[in-house]
């Protein structure tokens, strides 16, 4: 997970010269083939959600998605997960803008150990981070629920919106603020007016990717659910019961799209960020 | 004072306009402010609970009666020792070593081809074809190997229908790769492990990749070396801290996982298969706590050593 981190923030440092030299036949080979491996398992499901067996014949069909529709179990998983994945976003959103709005200009001592205390639980085993907070759950006697996951959900999203906002924070200069102020506008307003504005792409790229990593999230929600039924949870007890197979194609199929359109986003919004108003010379 | 001359609307009640006033003046009693909830979030809620966790491992566990007692011990650290336990700790550390060789190969050619040969286009198809995997669902990833590695799946047919299905057979009869399936082997296990941690290992080479100057390579092969010296001598070097990058996220990844090791191949238990097993069914909290120490020991081994190749600066 740790790396999902890193590249939310690190775009591509693309040689401006273009490509001109041939590549070696077996190189490329190579290259595309990875790339079919790292694709065809994702292809497999999104083909099979379309697919149905009657006797010898094979056809496609949508009948699977109305079948998946129509189960409770399924619309309440998928019910739970957004809804968990949302406070998180939130509290993880009003948290990491704290953070990266005290520490982007200051130094103080202390503040490398702040830092790391973010990173820690993605840095961590999610088994870990699992682990600690229903043993400290057992001691204190809490009972797990809804509220269990989204505090160790927020835990490890509040990093993600700090590494995006703070990014932004350093590339937004100083002056716009100084200049609002001169200008007579208080702080509440200068806030409103100027300092939200620039941020408001970086805090929707981060508030996507902190969804998109709650709403999938696994290994530390089987600690923390109790016996809430969040979507991840639903597709691993399916994997027990494989005559259900063709609804969990489908489930499988929408977790990727519900997935997969968040990053997308997020990385279009922050793409060609590096030159923000003002910051020109 | 007054602000009639003022370009912007200002806040027109003073308590705010003081509040505001104070907060930018009083620098640090706005910093403290501002990092009180989430200092308060993460000192409390997120260390407040690994050192609770880290606490319990010290507790006894009466095997007898199946429950903790608060009696501090050291015997949970001892244990780790235990052949049973010294095994599941080996077992893990192998299949963390082997998949983070084995993705660095797969990532290397993928990575060098993008950077050096591919078009403006290609590149960003590229990007975002190890993107989409990357955060693609894990279960779902795990859920689609499950289907694709069983008897009635895509690989068994392909492999019956190239007639390699003797070929296979042999290759599971191997002691340390076999099993009685793919499912159930070893190397179903490493495939799927490979798998879903390849994309961490090929964006940090690329990285590393895109700051090798082509002139370097150019000047290797006009001073008359071959393409494989060029490679050992000149690119591998200079790329090395961007594998040890991606390396440590196939191995700790590796290290601390549980859902693919219950799910794929035989039955042995891995660290975090054994942590899981521990605080559930047992209810043997104080050996699961020692033993998330293992994973936590051996990252922060390999953090250090990978700190010494250079790693962190290709990150």
């Amino acid at each position: 997970m740790l790396y999902k981190i890193k590249q939310s923030n690190i775009k591509m440092r693309f040689k401006s010269k273009a490509n001109n030299d041939q590549s070696p036949t077996w190189l490329k080979t190579l290259a595309y083939g990875g790339l079919v491996f790292l694709h065809f398992p994702i292809v497999f499901i999104l083909i099979n959600a379309f697919v149905a067996h009657d006797g010898n014949n094979t056809y496609l069909t949508l009948k699977w998605f109305s079948a998946a529709f129509a189960r409770e179990d399924v619309m309440s998983a998928i019910a739970l997960s957004l809804k968990v994945a949302s406070v998180a976003t939130l509290l993880a959103l009003v948290m990491g803008t704290m953070a990266a709005a005290a520490l982007y200009r200051r130094n103080f001592f202390g503040k490398e150990a702040i830092t790391t205390m973010l990173i820690l639980p993605i840095a961590l085993p999610g088994i870990i981070t699992g682990i600690a907070l229903l043993s400290a759950m057992n001691i204190l006697k809490i009972d797990p629920g809804f509220w269990t996951i989204v505090v160790s959900h927020a835990t490890f999203c509040v990093v993600m919106i700090y590494n995006n906002v703070v990014a932004r924070f350093r590339r937004m200069p100083h002056s716009l603020v100084e200049a609002s102020m001169d200008l007579g506008a208080d702080g509440f307003m200068t806030f409103r007016r100027i300092i939200l504005p620039q941020l408001a792409t970086a805090l929707l790229a981060g508030a996507l990717l902190a969804f998109a990593l709650s709403f999938d999230e696994l290994i530390v929600t089987i600690f923390t659910a109790g016996h809430e039924i969040t979507l991840p949870i639903w597709l691993l007890n399916q994997l027990a019961r494989p005559r259900d197979a063709a609804i969990t194609n489908v489930v499988a199929m929408m977790v990727m799209l519900i997935t997969a359109i968040p990053i997308i986003a997020a990385h279009y919004l922050t793409r060609g960020t590096e030159s923000i108003a003002g910051s020109g010379k | 004072m007054q602000y009639a001359t003022s370009l912007l609307p200002t806040t027109s009640n003073p308590v705010l306009r003081w509040l505001s006033n104070t907060l930018y003046r009083k620098n640090n009693l706005f910093l403290f402010l501002l990092l009180t909830p989430p200092l308060l979030w993460f000192g409390v809620v997120y260390l407040g609970s690994l050192f609770a966790l880290l606490w319990q491992s010290f507790y006894t566990f009466d095997s007898f009666s199946m429950s903790v007692s608060n009696d501090l011990t050291l015997d949970n650290y001892r244990a780790l020792f235990d052949a049973t336990n010294l095994d599941i700790i080996l077992r893990t550390l192998s299949m963390a070593i082997t998949v983070t060789l084995a993705c660095a190969c797969i990532a290397f050619p993928i990575a060098y081809y993008m950077t050096r040969y591919g078009s403006r286009a290609e590149r960003g198809f590229f990007y975002i074809a190890v993107m989409l995997p990357m955060w693609a669902s894990y279960i779902v990833k795990t859920y689609a190997w499950t289907v694709i590695l069983s008897q009635e799946g895509i690989l068994y047919w392909g492999i019956n229908h190239l007639g390699l299905s003797s070929a296979l057979n042999h290759v599971l009869q191997l002691p340390a790769v076999g099993g009685n399936t793919l499912a159930t082997s070893n190397l179903g296990r490493f495939m799927v492990f490979t798998y879903i941690w390849l994309p961490f290992m090929i964006l940090p080479i690329q990285a590393a990749l895109e700051r090798v100057p082509t002139n370097l390579l150019q000047a290797s092969a006009d001073l008359g070396a071959r393409p494989a010296q060029t490679f050992r001598k000149v690119l591998f070097p200079l790329v090395f801290p961007g594998v040890v990058a991606g390396s440590i996220f196939t191995f700790s990844l590796t290290l601390g996982d549980y859902i693919i090791p219950q799910l794929i191949g035989p039955s042995g238990l891995f660290i975090g298969t054994m942590v899981y097993t521990m605080q559930g069914s047992i209810g043997n909290m104080p050996l699961a706590a020692a033993f998330t120490v293992v994973p936590i020991v051996l990252i922060f081994i390999y953090l250090a050593l990978a700190k010494r190749a250079g790693a962190f600066d290709a990150l």
